[in-house]
């Protein structure tokens, strides 16, 4: 598994992710956001949470229109494997990868803490090394991450099995609390909560680990 | 010339910011506070010949969320 890691001025969580893709074997290469091309032959493109360029405008807004974020889109388009994670899942709605939009938390305060997540569908590269149904533990630190979409959208999420996280306890105000959801051919990821800050025993907790395995597992076989 | 643009939570998108202040007036006394939406101004400096059109491609692209937001643009 070859894994690029996109990091923008006011990234915080991307070596976090590089760290998690490393040790479920991918090959990782850091990505400058004012690159045009990904690096030859990456599998997936990580984007990481933080606050790129300060949240200005709107978390992710500058981000999704700066050089790099063309060519993911492209891979995407490829049929290429992109996973946002935090601020990565407000960029991927806002170059319109994944629907929907991330808004203000309900209760207007940044939430930091461990979440139950319930695993939606296994189907998928990323969630295939849980079962559905699962209750997972996994850190959530975001602002702004009350998920939001017309109500044809959310239908379809449903309908299509693309919701790939939901909340056990809806911390954000997210609506069908959604946590994490897929694209339609299941290789784009948006999800506001950190497994890569669950993959470690130093963490406090691995159940994060199993989303990185089961992506190498699905990659290195390709 | 000179473009302000509008940006503003569509009606029925939660705008817990614009709650929040409504129930700091009430808490202030100011009573008779229904409703309170808060949204973005963004002034921009154009050169001349720039068109409302030009404009509206900026907020299509970047400046609103249309998932999210409504805009209206005025020049002058």
């Amino acid at each position: 598994m070859r894994a690029a890691v996109v990091v923008f001025p006011g990234s915080n969580c991307d070596r976090d992710l590089a760290v998690a893709f490393e040790q479920a074997g991918a090959e990782v290469t850091m990505v400058w956001h004012k690159e045009s091309e990904l690096p030859q032959g990456v599998d997936i493109v990580g984007i990481p949470g933080g606050f790129s360029y300060g949240d200005y405008l709107r978390c992710g807004a500058i981000a999704a229109n700066s050089p790099i974020c063309k060519s993911v889109a492209a891979h995407a388009g490829r049929g290429g494997y992109v996973m946002g994670i935090c601020n990565g899942f407000q960029v991927l709605t806002e170059t319109g990868l994944l629907p929907g939009a991330l808004l203000r938390n309900a209760g207007l305060k940044y939430i930091c803490k461990t979440v139950g997540l319930k695993v939606e569908t296994s189907a998928s590269d990323y969630t295939n090394g849980y079962n559905a149904g699962d209750v997972v533990d996994i850190p959530i630190a975001h602002h702004d991450g009350n998920y939001f979409a017309d109500a044809e959208t959310i239908a379809a999420l449903k309908g299509e099995d693309r919701i790939a996280f939901t909340y056990t306890d809806n911390p954000n105000g997210a609506q069908a609390d959604i946590a994490g959801i897929l694209s339609d051919n299941r290789r784009v990821l948006g999800m506001m909560p950190h497994p890569e800050r669950a993959a470690d025993a130093g963490h406090g907790g691995t159940d994060g680990t199993a989303l990185f395995r089961a992506l190498a597992g699905a990659l290195t076989t390709a | 010339m000179k473009a302000r643009v509008h940006v503003m939570l569509k009606n029925g998108v939660l705008d817990p910011q614009g709650a929040a202040v409504r129930h700091a007036l009430g808490a202030m006394g100011f009573d008779g506070v229904e409703g309170v939406r808060q949204g973005k101004v963004i002034e921009l400096d154009l050169a001349e010949g720039s068109t409302q059109s030009d404009v509206e491609k900026m907020c299509e692209k970047l400046l609103a969320n249309t998932v999210i937001e409504s805009y209206t643009v005025e020049m002058s």
